[in-house]
Order: C-alpha cells, then structure tokens, then sequence
C-alpha cells in the first residue's frame, strides 16, 4: 500500500502548504476557486435542506445527472455556431436547459403513471445519463481528435479555470442563496405539511417546483467544481448533518449552509496542497466527517446522546434488545 | 452479416443482453418494493471496490475486482441501513450520503494510487467498453459449433451467462416468499418467513447482477435495465408473472436495438464511428418506458383510474 | 381488577375466575409482555390468556397499544420482555394454527396481484417453494373468497376494489389458511355496513366451527352485539372476561381514564348496553 501515497509530501512541508492554502495564499487561481467552493458549499447546503425535509433527497441526482446531455447539446450547437464550444456560460445554460427537462419528467412520471418517484428517478437518470454519453462520442467524432474536454463535467475540475469562470459561479451561487432566503417560508410550510400548506392557499406544486429548480441551479452551477456525479453529496448530506443539531427550521438553514460553506472552503484548499487531489471529492469527503461527527457527537439526537440516555433511564429491559 | 457480425457484434450484442436481463429480474422486485434506487447506490459504489481491489492484489484481474466491486455493494447497503437507524434518517438522503462519499473516496484512491500503468479510469466504469468485447478467432456461424473458437469467447460472456443462471434459478426457487414478503412483509412475518434474509438475499441478487453486468458494460446499463424495462412492463400488466415476462421482452429489445443503433446507426446516415452502445442501450429503454408511460394499458396511478 | 405486578406470581394470566380442569389451552397465552417504541412503553408488563372458542374484542383508548399487543404477540414486534405461548407451547411451532388480518395501510394497493392471488397468498405453508397451484387449491381459494362475498371480484386487481372489499380479500386469504385461532386488527374500521355484516359473519362461523377470534375493535356500542369476551388495556391489562361482567362501567374508567370514552355515541352506546 505504500506505493499509494507516494506522492504525498513530507508533513511539514504539507502542512505549510496547508495553512497557506487555508489563509488563501497560494496564488490567485487557487484563491478564487476556493472562494468561489465556499460560496457554493454555503448556497447548496442552504438549498438541500427543503429537499432534505421534503424527503425529495434524491430528486437531485436524477436532476444532477440530466445535465449531461444538455451539456453536449450546448457544446454542439456552439460548434455549429462557429463559436469555441467550450463557454462555460452556453455550456451551463444547456446543463440548467436538459436537467429542467429531467426534472419535469420526473414529476410526469409520477403523477401521470402508478410509478413511484424513485423509479423515475432512477429512470430519468440512466436515460438522460446515457444519451450524454451518447452525445460525447458523437462529439469525439466530430471533434476528431481534439479534446473537448467535457469529461471534466463528470467529477469537476478546477485546473485552469478562468476567473470569469469563477466569477460566475460566485454570483450564480449567491443569487441562488438569496433565493431561498426569500422563500424559505413557503418552502418550509411545503416541505413540512403540504396539505396544511394547502389549506393555508399556497400553491404547494409551484413551490416545490421552486425547491426543486433552486436545487437544480445549484447543480449546474458546481458543475464545474464538484462535477455532476457527486453535486447531489453538497445538496444532501449538510442538511442531513444540520438536522442532528437543532429541531429548528432557521438554525438547520444557518448550519447547513455553515456545513456546506467550510466543506466546499476546505476541501477546495486541500486540494490545492497537492496535485492528484481532486477537489471534488476532497468537499464530498469533508462534508461526509462532519455528517459522521454529526451522527455521533450531536446533543440529543446523536447516537452517543441517544445512548446515555437510555443508560440514565435503566429501562429494565434497556439491555435486552 | 456473416463473418464479421459474428467476431464483432455478436459477443456484444449477446453479453449485452444477458447483462440486461440479469439486472432486470431483480430491478422488478426492487421496484416493487420501492428500493429501485438500491440499483443506484449499488453502481456508484463499485468504484470504489475494484480500485481498492486493484490496491489489494495490483491485478487487474476479473475476479478480484468483482469481489472488491460485491464487498463494496454489500458495505454501502449495511452502512445505509446502519445511517438510516442510528440517525433516524429517511431513506433517500441515507443512500444520497453513502454512495456520494465512496464515490468519492473511489476517485481520490484512483487519484493518489499510481493507475498510469492500468487500464483504469473513472469513465470506463461509467460507460464500460462493450464494443471491445469481440471473438477475434470466429469465422463465420460455423464458429459457433467450433470448440476450439468458442474457447476463445470474451471471458466476460460465460461469467455474464452464468450470473443470469443463477439470478434467475434464485428468482424461480424463490419466487413465493419473494412475492409474498414483497407484497405484505407482516403477513411473511406470520407465516415465520425470514423477511430480513429475503431483503437482503435480494439486494445481494442484486449486487451481484450488477457487480458481473459491470464487468461487461458499465455502470450506466446497470442502473438502467435495473429501472427501465421493469418500469415499463409494470405499465403493461397488472400481474406479477406477466410483468416479468415484458421486463425480459425489453431489456432484450433494449440490448439488442441500442447496439445495432449505436453500431450501425451512424454508418447508416453516412458518418464514420460508432456512438457509445453502452449510452444507447441506456437511451432505447428510456424511450420504451416513455411508449409505455404514454399508452401502456395500466399505465395510470391508482387515484386517477378509480375517480 | 388492575394487576398488581409486585405480587409473587406477577405473570399469572389475567381470567376472570378459575378456569376449570378441563378447559382447552388457551390459543394466545401471553405472561409479562413489554413493548416500547423509544422511551415510553406501549404495551406495559401485560399477561392475558385469551379463551379458546371464543369471539374476544381487545379494547381501550387510542395510543393504548392494541395493536402492538398483537404484533408482539405475533412476532412482528419485538417486546423487550415477556413470553408467548400459543397453546401452551412456543409461537414458532404454531404459527400455521394462527391467521392474522392486520389494519389496512401498509401494503402498496398497485401491487400487481389480483384478489384471488392474494388469498392463494394465505395457502403458503402447503404451497411451499415449488409445488404447483392446482385445481384443488384454486376451488378452496374461490370457496373462501365466496364466504366473504367477494367470488366475483376473482381477477379484479387489488388496488381496484373499495376499502371494504380489500379488507373482505384480505379476511379470505385468512381463512384460506384454514387457522384455528384469528387475529384481526380493527377488521371494521373504515368499512362499508355490507362488508361489516359479512365479516362480522364470517367471525362468528369461524367460532361456531370451534375456531377462536382475537379482534382488535374500537366500537365500544358494538361490543356487546359481536363479542363474546373483552380484553380491556390502556398500556397495561385492566379485565378480561365476558361481556357480561367484565365490560363494566368501573371497568370502562380505568381503561379510558374516567372519561369513558373518546367517541360519545360509542360512550352511549356502551352504557345502554349495560
């Protein structure tokens, strides 16, 4: 196993590196991308709790995984425009284009069939996923050799990505964010009790669909950061990790978005400690040793209280089970 | 369509659409249980299994891989089920945690793991390389009754043909406590069925479907015939033994069409290279589902049909 | 009447007066059951043995932990103490004498299952893995449908019959089970009068045919018309006894706490019927 961690630096040197990366000073490519993560993490952390809430979790995978054909779509039609085909800005438009897509057939297969919403988001995201793949090889023939460099949509890069690029997903990220500040009433009462949200005069459909579009700008907004198979990661598991700490809507928004921001911050500077450290996964990592401290750690809800608790009460047969 | 059909498209087309019925049997449970998305999961954490695998032996060998790619599987189900209880968490966001962060851990171990001299990458385990899979030594049919040219079949078609056996023996023997359990878990309880051993003998089905349909096509096929053909035939019947039968009917028609459409289709219209089988394949059962959603004869929810 | 769980023979099973010599086993025979969902226990310390040959109605107040009672007693619920004989013997060797009906909900109505495959469900234990269906099976499962007056809804899929026909289905794959004891689950409950008459019916030739009937019910102005003993609980056993003596106002108070009974006209009903 030794071999595997080769190209690690020695430990001093890694963690000056570390805490350089850590105060943004490790140049300006490094300090924009790790800017514009945090702002990201803040913005999909804030936005998952509704879906968290309104058990719609996995909503966003399917909607996360649609993106891919808008992408190669948007990539071809500016070719044929005579353009570069690689403006993040078209690229990204036709991402938000094909995943709104997904996410309507979504809601058609359920409400129109007797299929359940997991089977048509498992449905949404093969298909649309597999027509994407179909899509790059059609754009590697047309491209015939030279690389369009789409894969990098799948797991995110943040090499050589342009400041206007960056500057993008910040302003993207926190118009989302305020968003779903202004909404989060009725996307709580939504979320919470429909049919009280309902009663209440709300139009509960139009709102989730909100829910559900805020989510889905998020995911094409960190397309480029974290990549379309591991977005869904910053959407779910701040929320679900916020949720261990307080039983209160607001302080679960603040957290969530506490949660995502230091995931997407941290993970962003570590990986630019060192090369062969995505930064993708290094965000999904973190945010995933939050949740896990989370689970255990938590005041009353987490598993640790939990057990106390039931030691402090002796229930005579506490043990027995 | 001779000679060179039967080296080059025949093996594809055949592993494709043994991979294809493999996942299918069981997606129809899992669908019907409302775990359709156990497939998801499953797919996602093979990554991380066959690059530690990798780590473990340094092959780059079948079997190892298969048996990382399956403990993964095995470990991503418990660890959702262990999230789920211990943090009271609904379902889908325990699954949306787990499989995002070993998908994760998978592409870091590949990054920091010194793959350059391998064959292995993310995206071959998203979209496998079906089209690779040839018999360079048939000749034409002939070969089908060659001994010597059969022995020298891509591995991956046996070990496919045999997982489908044993997929669809499992299915077959089980079939009433898998009904019935999947039906009314507390009625199986009464009757003193091991519900538990029945949940999870099925998602092993199924992770094994998934884990050697993986080793053929990738991950993309894998999530799609798991969904896709069962969700449409549960759109054209209202009984169970029937719903099998068309699931079978179109993860085959699925198979079979994708390829010959990835394969043939731009040579047809004129262009040079083949589009990826594996994308295409995943592309026809979505639009046999969208058939079915539009005009399958039980295509309606419950609520709408009684009103 | 309350058990006082301190005496030295805590578990002795609640009936009221001695049982005599030559009385069957009881079907259901549960000592010192406890069962709790988080903190609080739902079913607290319970023992009650339930009569053989007779129509028994478990009742008490909402949240009084009927239902748990049952599928504890079943299996389905893991207490955290106690035991359960069926009689007099461990539940695992009799469970193919038990039918239970649970309360609706729980069972996705799309399933793609029509009414008869459902009560083919019920012939399990014969059936086993492999055996085939045959005609033998197939005229019995008909038979039991016919009793509930449901032989002509055969090949209806499930989802596509009423509340009250659904619940008739599912009291035909019990009888198709051919039990000697029957457990149901508020089997009334949201149903239509028609299907009320024919279950309500069909329990009682179960207990003509020397069967037993256990039924969780929550009508207090019909107890008395359709059962024959009561089983009153609020979390832990209050009576047990026939209608007559144990279904006692002093009785009523101490299962729903003084105020009798959450539903007036059920609370009316029941003192007329004293």
């Amino acid at each position: 196993m030794a071999g595997v961690w080769r190209r690690t630096r020695p430990g001093q040197r890694a963690r000056a590196m570390l805490s350089e990366a850590l105060f943004l000073q490790l140049g300006y490519n490094a300090t924009l991308v790790t800017i514009g993560a945090a702002l990201l993490g803040v913005a999909a952390g804030v936005t998952g709790v509704f879906l968290v809430l309104g058990k719609r979790a996995l909503v966003s995978d399917a909607v996360s995984h649609a993106t891919l054909p808008g992408i190669g779509l948007a990539f071809i039609a500016m070719v044929m425009a005579g353009g570069d085909g690689r403006a993040l800005p078209g690229l990204l438009l036709g991402a938000a284009a094909s995943a709104g897509v997904g996410l309507l057939g979504v809601s058609w297969l359920t409400r129109r069939t007797r299929l359940g919403e997991d089977a048509a988001i498992g449905a949404v995201l093969s298909v649309f996923f597999g027509a994407g793949v179909v899509l790059l090889t059609v754009i590697q023939t047309m491209t015939a050799g030279r690389q369009a460099g789409l894969e990098t949509f799948l797991l995110g890069s943040t090499a050589g990505m342009l400041r206007s690029d960056a500057l993008v997903i910040a302003l993207a990220g926190a118009l989302v964010l305020g968003l779903v500040l202004a909404l989060r009433r009725p996307m709580t009462l939504a979320a919470f009790d429909p049919d009280f949200a309902i009663a209440q005069g709300l139009n509960v459909r139009r709102i989730e669909l909100a829910a559900m579009g805020l989510a889905m700008a998020i995911t094409v907004i960190g397309l480029k950061i974290v990549g379309l198979i591991l977005i869904v990661a910053l959407l779910i598991i701040p929320p679900v990790a916020a949720r261990f700490w307080s039983d209160r809507v607001d302080h679960v928004l603040a957290l969530s978005g506490l949660f995502g921001g230091i995931s997407g911050y941290g993970g962003a500077a570590l990986s630019a400690t060192a090369p062969g450290l995505p930064t993708g996964p290094l965000i999904v990592l973190l945010a995933f040793a939050i949740f896990a401290l989370s689970l255990l750690a938590a005041p009353r809800r987490g598993v640790l209280a939990t057990l106390m608790r039931r030691r402090r009460a002796g229930a005579p047969g506490a043990g027995g089970r | 369509m001779g000679a060179e059909f039967v080296a080059l498209s025949l093996p594809p087309i055949l592993i494709g659409t043994l991979a294809a019925i493999a996942c299918a049997l069981p997606g129809n449970f899992l669908l019907l249980r409302r775990q359709a998305l156990i497939g998801d999961a499953i797919s996602h954490v093979v990554l991380p299994g066959i690059v530690l695998a990798f780590l473990v032996t340094g092959l780059v060998a079948a079997w190892p891989m298969m048996l990382g790619a399956g403990a993964a599987a095995l470990v991503s189900v418990l660890l959702i089920e262990t999230i789920r209880r211990l943090g009271r968490i609904e379902p889908g966001a325990a699954m949306g945690v787990v499989f995002t962060t070993m998908f994760a851990a998978g592409v870091l171990l590949l990054e920091q793991s010194d793959t350059s001299g391998v064959h292995l990458d993310v995206q071959h385990a998203l979209y496998g390389n079906l089209e690779s899979l040839i018999w360079l030594e048939a000749t034409g049919w002939d070969s089908l009754w060659d001994a010597q040219a059969l022995a020298a079949l891509p591995p991956e078609l046996p070990r496919i043909a045999l997982t489908l056996l044993v997929v669809a023996g499992a299915v077959l023997l089980f079939w009433r406590p898998l009904v019935l359990s999947t039906f009314d878990e507390g009625f199986a309880r009464t009757l003193g069925l091991p519900v538990r051993a029945i949940g999870v003998g099925l998602v092993g089905l199924a992770a094994m479907a998934a884990v050697a349909a993986f080793d053929a096509v990738g991950s993309i096929i894998v999530i799609a015939m798991f969904i896709c053909p069962p969700a449409a035939a549960r759109l054209m019947t209202d009984r169970l033994g029937a719903q099998i039968w068309w699931s079978i009917g179109f993860a085959i028609l699925s198979a079979v069409l994708g390829y010959m459409l990835a394969g043939y289709g731009p040579l047809w219209l004129g262009g040079a290279h083949a589009l990826s089988a594996a994308g295409m394949i995943a592309c026809i059962s979505g639009v046999i589902l969208l058939l079915a959603a539009l005009f399958g004869p039980c295509r309606a929810p419950a609520g709408l049909r009684r009103g | 009447m309350k058990i006082d769980s301190t005496r030295p023979k805590a578990h002795a099973p609640v009936v009221a007066g001695m049982p005599a010599a030559d009385t069957p086993p009881s079907p259901l025979e549960i000592n010192g059951l406890t069962v709790s969902y988080g903190d609080t226990p739902a079913v607290n310390d319970v023992s009650v043995a339930f009569r053989s040959g007779a129509m028994t109605a478990i009742i008490g107040p909402n949240g009084a932990g009927k239902s748990t009672l049952l599928k504890s007693a079943l299996g389905i619920v893991a207490p955290l103490s106690g035991q359960v004989t069926c009689w007099g013997r461990p539940l695992a060797r009799q469970r193919h004498r038990i039918a239970y009906v649970p309360q609706r909900a729980a069972i996705d109505w799309e399933f793609p299952a029509r009414a008869l495959d459902v009560v083919l469900m019920g012939m399990y234990r014969e059936l086993g893995l492999l055996r085939r269906v045959r005609a033998p099976h197939l005229a019995r499962a008909m038979s039991c449908l016919a009793r509930v007056g449901m032989e002509d809804f055969a090949d209806r899929q499930i989802g596509r019959l009423s509340g009250g026909q659904q619940q008739r289905v599912f009291l035909a794959r019990a009888l198709a089970q051919g039990a000697d004891l029957y457990m149901l689950d508020e089997p009334l409950a949201g149903v239509d009068a028609a299907t009320e008459r024919a279950i309500i019916a069909v329990l009682k030739q179960i207990v003509a045919e020397g069967g037993t009937v256990i039924a969780v019910h929550h009508d207090l102005a019909t107890v008395p018309g359709y059962f024959d003993r009561v089983f009153l609980m609020n979390a832990h056993a209050i009576a047990e006894g026939p209608v007559a003596t144990a279904f006692s106002r002093e009785n009523l108070d101490l299962a729903y706490g003084g105020r009798l009974a959450p539903d007036p006209a059920g609370a009316a009903g029941a003192r007329d019927a004293l």
